[in-house]
């Protein structure tokens, strides 16, 4: 068990160093738990000014102005608030805003509650359809550097990128008990 | 039944932007784009044609990002109620150079003038207020538009005011359509870097 509590904050501290050399300086989230560490460490940065959001769509807007007043972002949410992002990517797809941001899946990788199942296998199909480049993680090793390429991507070439981790990443522990 | 009121949306947002300065002006969808568009085409205009619940958090990105300069919204009640938690959002956040702006006419203008909420008696100030909003205004006459023009423009924020009009929507003036060409110029000209 501890082990498995140290490796979810490895990756998470090395996704930190990530985006912070990629000089982000918006995130913006919906908690998710597999996002605790992140979270944590962007409200303690000085250079970060952390966003917390009523519901995922702000965070694709809020990502907008950002880079429209010259400053790059992030948006960290759960596979379950991709459903809420769909029309607000359409602002984004049109001005070529570029844009980052981490899911983390919930539905897919032995998950307990069936309520987050259809969201969970709906989210590539429908990140794809609204023109998101999609990148997966699926294990802790590689989520650090696939962050990085979804970076470039993102804001090198202007683009939409969603880096979907996995469950099997994030696990499955029943928070409730 | 709706209350009706006399100020005229069009002349409100030229007023307005008459003494805009160097802020940076983020329009909601449909007749705020056209209101905006009217006055002047200033490469510091966003002009938000397509999507409804953005303009509030855009312009809250930019404010973070440029803390030196205004960043005003022109909105109208059908998009910021499409996005009313951003007024949360906002009010916890507390950004001082930041006003929004919601030319109310109480009805869906560009799809023929259906009632919004507003209409019936949602109060977009008092949900601003209740968010945190530092200053809020209701305007409904000239005087009082005239009275807050100063507070838009330089009241430490974030500032709201619901400005009350006529749902007669004014002649069609269309700004620059392509989103990469609009948001590529505005982004230049609010940093400084080239496009």
């Amino acid at each position: 068990m501890a082990t498995k509590k140290k490796k979810k904050t490895d990756w998470s501290k090395e996704v930190f160093k990530v985006l912070k050399k990629a000089d982000i300086r918006q995130i913006a989230y919906v908690p998710d738990a597999g996002h605790t560490s992140l979270i944590k460490m962007a409200v303690a940065d000085n250079a970060i000014k952390p966003v917390s959001l009523t519901s995922e769509q702000e965070g694709i807007a809020v990502l907008s102005g950002a880079w429209l007043g010259g400053e790059a972002g992030a948006l960290l949410m759960q596979s379950s608030g991709v459903g809420n992002v769909i029309n607000m990517l359409g602002m984004a797809n049109e001005c070529r805003f570029p844009l980052l941001m981490l899911v983390t899946m919930r539905g897919e990788w032995g998950e307990f509650n069936p309520w987050q199942v259809p969201m969970g296998q709906a989210t590539e199909t429908v990140l794809d359809a609204a023109g998101v480049i999609i990148h997966r993680a699926d294990d802790p090793a590689e989520i650090a550097e696939t962050v990085e390429a979804a970076a470039k991507i993102a804001f090198d070439s202007g683009r939409m990128v969603a880096v979907l981790i996995g469950q099997r990443v994030v696990g499955f522990k029943d928070w409730t008990k | 039944m709706a209350i009706s009121y006399k100020l005229q949306r069009r002349k409100v947002v030229h007023q307005i932007l008459k003494e805009r300065g160097d802020a940076a002006v983020i329009t909601g969808i449909g007749n705020a784009v056209h209101d905006v568009a009217s006055f002047n085409d200033d490469p510091k205009n966003m002009y938000l044609a397509g999507v409804m619940g953005g303009a509030s958090m855009v312009a809250f990105g930019i404010a973070l990002a440029q803390p030196k300069r205004r960043v005003l919204v022109i909105t109208g009640d059908g998009e910021l109620l499409a996005g009313v938690g951003s007024l949360a959002t906002i009010g916890v956040e507390q950004p001082k150079n930041m006003s929004i702006i919601v030319i109310d006419n109480q009805a869906y203008g560009a799809t023929g003038n259906q009632h919004t909420h507003t209409g019936s008696g949602v109060d977009l100030v008092g949900i601003a207020a209740a968010s945190g909003f530092k200053k809020t205004a209701l305007i409904t006459t000239q005087a009082e538009l005239e009275s807050e023009l100063p507070k838009i423009h330089s009241e430490p924020g974030p500032y709201f005011a619901v400005v009350k009009v006529t749902n007669k929507s004014s002649p069609r003036i269309d700004a620059p359509r392509d989103g990469t060409y609009v948001a590529r110029r505005f982004r230049a000209a609010v940093t400084g870097e080239s496009m």
